[in-house]
């Protein structure tokens, strides 16, 4: 008798793994979309909608910062990825690297695309589209306006001054910082070099005096919502936006000195298996309507590329993200700086040096 | 010397035994370990990572202070959290085994481990809230007329440290607990009878006998403490970086792969000597 348990087993082990084979065949049959994104792709309302139409299944892999994506890249093997989201300006980048696809001209919407984010120096190449721009926004100073004078925030240098001393949040991500602290020294982002980071490292040194804490976006936005601080340098409408309705007192600004620009593009790995489904779901994202469900997403809000997405927008979600004040913010604002690897490892080490202060 | 066959076939069971951990250790510790003492000496270049053998990732961590305060940084912390946690777990641990009745013990036990049973962000986020300026802390200061304007306790050393110390009291109460309650009561008699009063008996009977219990549950203190990196990002509000948060930054940030090796190997040279002197110390004991 003994005897028939393991036979006993070995059939209900064989049936299970027929039923594991059937589940898998069946959910095989399901294609599937592997896509690298930033956090606001995780959003189910912006993916269930493609996913349905569809009949696919993306699987997201979040990443923050392009090192790391790009690192998650150079470990992957060719054809793991589908879909990159990734930093606007780092797309040549990407271009360079080889790894991204060329784009179909004629099934993009880019004639909708607000014409100073189409950003085509950097997303084509030699007359090819390599990526497009699916969203952008900035790096400049989130407030509550009822514990500090909304005028102070008009100007950078307020963040050198005891005035809010231990009331201030610094967003952790050098690039826009060191990019803010260089317009308030005076240096465009563009022109930024190894040169000016002495300078700048002095005055990260100062910012970290009269600051409380230099924290994630999670964490800054948390300190900023429970009075924690009052100030976040490196907020913006992505801090403030998706708040309106339960903290009107929270607000941001782009103060008279400029602020960064942050725009994230969205493109098709070269080496992808499923060109046409990750085209399809590029198209989907620069939609109006997956624009509209990217640019108020629960992860962060932002403005879309997609000029027609404003028709799905509420007037509500159009007065959060400033639809009206973009050519104003448009022109006193400038991209994240553009460094090599040497110059970017020099940013990190000073911002490191800076936390440690 | 020659072996019997009966004692070829127990060292074979022996080997039969240890073989699947013997495997296991080496698949899943030695291995990855050495890959990544390997790693330690390769090379970042640009966004390539070259596998050519060099001491550079060592010379920047010791030549670059802000790297190098990490380090000193996180020693300092698990210092400052291991001695607190002792201060604090050793009474708690002796009520609980001493003055708590026996059949209360259990409950007692269950309710120091209670925080184990909460994921650690959620513990770290909670005690962000419970020290922020409107916090529990400061309202109940606030109100006593202590102080007049809420103390910062978060975002700085003092909140990783409170963190911490939650967490690592309750481990070195279970580990000082099991060591109090196998005590037999008979030293105690044997001291009174000596007469010695209570504290000469704790202090030259109770606290030897405990010693191993305490380095136990010090040295785990130290590992946990040294190598962790979310209450630090949690409580610290990035004020003062930890060798753990260095080595994510590097990681993260930059994918220097080789760099976040040779800090890891670091981190593990600490471990390993801290190690050594908790296991010489109990040796010293013991003879």
């Amino acid at each position: 008798m003994e005897k028939t348990v393991p036979g006993g087993l070995s059939r209900r082990m064989l049936l299970a793994t027929a039923a594991i084979c059937a589940f898998s065949a069946s959910a095989s049959a399901q294609e599937e979309l592997n896509a690298l994104v930033w956090c606001d792709h995780t959003d189910p309302a912006l993916i269930e909608p493609f996913e349905k139409a569809n009949n696919v299944k993306v699987n997201l892999k979040e990443y923050e910062g392009t090192g790391a994506g790009l690192s998650i890249v150079e470990q992957s093997r060719p054809g793991d990825w589908d879909v990159f989201v990734i930093d606007g300006v780092d797309v040549p980048r990407a271009v360079d690297m080889g790894i991204l696809a060329e784009l179909p001209a004629d099934k993009l919407p880019t004639a909708d695309i607000f014409p100073e984010v189409r950003m085509e120096a950097n997303n084509t190449k030699d007359g090819k589209i390599y990526a497009v721009t699916e969203k952008f926004g900035y790096n400049t100073i989130s407030y509550d306006k009822t514990k500090v004078d909304p005028k102070d925030m008009e100007d950078l240098s307020i963040f050198w001054s005891d005035k809010y001393k231990g009331r201030i949040a610094l967003y952790d991500y050098y690039l826009p910082m060191i990019g803010l602290t260089g317009l308030a020294i005076g240096k465009k982002t563009a022109d930024l070099t190894a040169d000016d980071l002495p300078a700048i490292k002095e005055k990260l040194f100062e910012m970290k005096k009269v600051a409380r804490q230099v924290s994630d976006v999670v964490a800054s936005q948390t300190a900023l919502v429970s009075g924690e601080v009052d100030i976040i340098l490196g907020g913006g409408e992505w801090v403030t936006a998706g708040l309106t309705t339960e903290k009107p007192n929270l607000d941001w600004t782009v103060p008279k000195q400029g602020a960064l620009r942050w725009a994230q593009s969205i493109g098709v790995f070269k080496d992808s298996a499923k060109q046409d489904l990750a085209v399809k779901f590029v198209q989907y994202i620069l939609s109006p309507e997956g624009q509209s469900k990217l640019a108020t997403s629960s992860c962060y809000w932002g403005m879309p590329a997609n000029s027609k997405a404003g028709e799905q927008l509420t007037d509500q979600q159009k007065t959060a993200l400033r639809w009206d004040k973009q050519p104003e913010y448009l022109k006193n604002t400038q991209l994240y700086p553009v460094v090599d690897a040497d110059l970017d490892a020099a940013m990190q080490d000073a911002w490191t040096e800076m936390l440690q202060h | 010397m020659t072996t019997t066959p009966l004692e070829r076939a127990e060292r074979r069971k022996a080997w039969g035994f240890a073989l699947p951990a013997l495997i296991f250790t080496i698949a899943f510790f030695l291995v990855p370990f050495l890959y990544m003492a390997a790693i330690s000496f390769w090379k970042r270049e640009g966004r390539e990572i070259v596998a050519s053998w060099t001491l550079d990732n060592y010379a920047a961590f010791f030549g670059k202070p802000h790297l190098l305060k990490a380090l000193f940084n996180s020693l300092e912390v698990t210092a400052i959290v291991t001695v607190i946690s002792i201060l604090l777990a050793y009474p708690l641990a002796w009520i609980i085994a001493e003055r708590v009745p026996r059949r209360w013990q259990r409950f007692a036990l269950i309710m120091a481990i209670l925080p184990f049973w909460t994921s650690y962000v959620v513990r770290s986020y909670s005690w962000l809230l419970v020290l922020s300026g409107g916090g529990v802390v400061n309202q109940a200061l606030m109100w006593t007329g202590l102080i007049s304007e809420p103390l910062q306790l978060s975002a700085n050393r003092v909140g990783t440290v409170i963190g911490f110390v939650h967490f690592f009291v309750m481990l070195l109460t279970l580990t000082i607990y099991a060591n109090l309650v196998q005590l037999s009561p008979n030293y105690r008699r044997a001291a009174a009878d000596l007469g010695a009063n209570g504290f000469q008996t704790f202090r030259h009977v109770i606290l030897p006998l405990t010693l191993p219990g305490i380095m136990v549950g010090a040295f785990l203190t130290f590992v946990l403490c040294i190598g962790d990196y979310i209450t630090p990002q949690i409580l610290g509000g990035n004020n003062e970086l930890v060798l753990p948060q260095v080595i994510m930054l590097q990681l993260g940030r930059r994918a220097d792969f080789p760099m976040a090796a040779a800090l890891s190997l670091v981190l593990m040279v600490v471990v390993t000597i801290a190690y050594l002197a908790c296991a010489r110390w109990l040796k010293m004991e013991r003879t």
